[in-house]
């Protein structure tokens, strides 16, 4: 029952994200050639609203359901790794036109195949912890 | 005058959600979760999967509690839930379609790609089950997602969304990274695979 919610989050990001369109390859496309603002949109509105909302947070601090202080940590600060990361990251969100969260969504919207590239995202994922002491951070 | 209602609310839902409801809803998210003692972030699950899958006997960075994690992997099965109810029944009578600019069709033609403005599908016909570039793409372009997610420390949902409105400078580089990454692929590597 504590994971109910989570999942009904859930289905409402999904749902949203397959109706705006963000799933689309043809979507993702449009948003690195600059040639509609609709992607903009969203993550700009997300994010000033998201940053309001974390004002808010601050200034009233608010607690969470289980009245712990809602808390922020900063990111470790360092350029190569994010600047590095952040490349090859994009390179293959345009490739396959999804980064994670569409990647599930369209598992469940009638692309089953996305699972090939959740695999390769676990294969990633796993090859970078075994390099990890390896790469410049 | 229900019945008429009905109807309305039947083709808002089945239009093309606009930026102004995606985005907001995207915030209300990240909200939640944080009211529920949560952080924003899809690609740990990722790593997640790898922990359940053993990887931490091979490396120490997959030497996590995931079941601390299984709320996130909850999200994400929600998120397959939503994109199942969307497709199936959240449609126009026109099917799921993409409704992307008419530059986009232009250049995508002009890369020589079969497609016509009005009949975009949600998913380009080159990605399926069934050929081998279509595995050969999916596979290398999860791997880089995945790799990438990990080495810069998330992907959109973590720095793009979380990261930008908790005004991080490290989320913005790699953000900056995304687009790197993004119009590379589009502008010099695109050309020379379609």
């Amino acid at each position: 029952m504590r994971y109910l919610k989570f999942l009904l989050i859930g289905i409402l990001f999904g749902i949203t994200l397959y109706k705006a369109e963000v799933v689309s390859w043809f979507r993702i496309q449009e948003m690195f050639r600059f040639q509609s603002f609709h992607m903009y949109g969203i993550i700009g509105s997300a994010v000033v609203i998201g940053a309001a909302l974390i004002q808010l947070i601050r200034r009233t601090s608010l607690k969470d359901m289980y009245g712990h202080l809602i808390s922020f940590s900063d990111k470790d600060m360092s350029f190569p790794r994010y600047i590095l990361g952040g490349t090859i990251f994009g390179l293959g969100w345009a490739l396959i036109g999804a980064c994670p969260g569409p990647m599930f969504i369209l598992v469940g919207g009638n692309a089953s195949y996305f699972l090939i590239a959740i695999a390769g995202a676990v294969l990633g994922t796993f090859v970078y912890g075994v390099l990890r002491p390896k790469l410049p951070h | 005058m229900t019945l008429a209602f009905a109807t309305q609310v039947q083709e808002f839902v089945s239009q093309t959600w606009p930026w102004y409801v995606a985005g907001p809803i995207i915030a209300l998210t990240m909200f939640l979760l944080l009211y529920f003692g949560k952080e924003f972030g899809v690609s740990s699950n990722l790593r997640t999967m790898c922990s359940i899958g053993g990887a931490g006997k091979v490396s120490d960075f997959f030497k996590i509690d995931w079941k601390n994690q299984l709320w996130n992997m909850t999200f994400v099965v929600g998120g397959l839930i939503g994109g199942y109810i969307a497709a199936n029944f959240m449609s126009g009578s026109e099917g799921n379609l993409a409704h992307i600019s008419d530059a986009t069709v232009a250049d995508l033609q002009a890369l020589g790609m079969d497609v016509k403005q009005g009949a975009i599908p949600m998913v380009p016909e080159f990605l399926n089950w069934n050929t081998a570039s279509s595995w050969a793409i999916l596979l290398s372009g999860g791997f880089l997602v995945g790799f990438g997610a990990r080495y810069g420390g998330g992907c959109t949902s973590g720095h793009a969304i979380s990261g930008l409105s908790n005004l991080q400078l490290p989320s913005l580089i790699a953000v900056i990274g995304f687009f790197i990454g993004g119009l590379a692929m589009t502008f010099l590597i695109f050309p020379l695979i379609f």
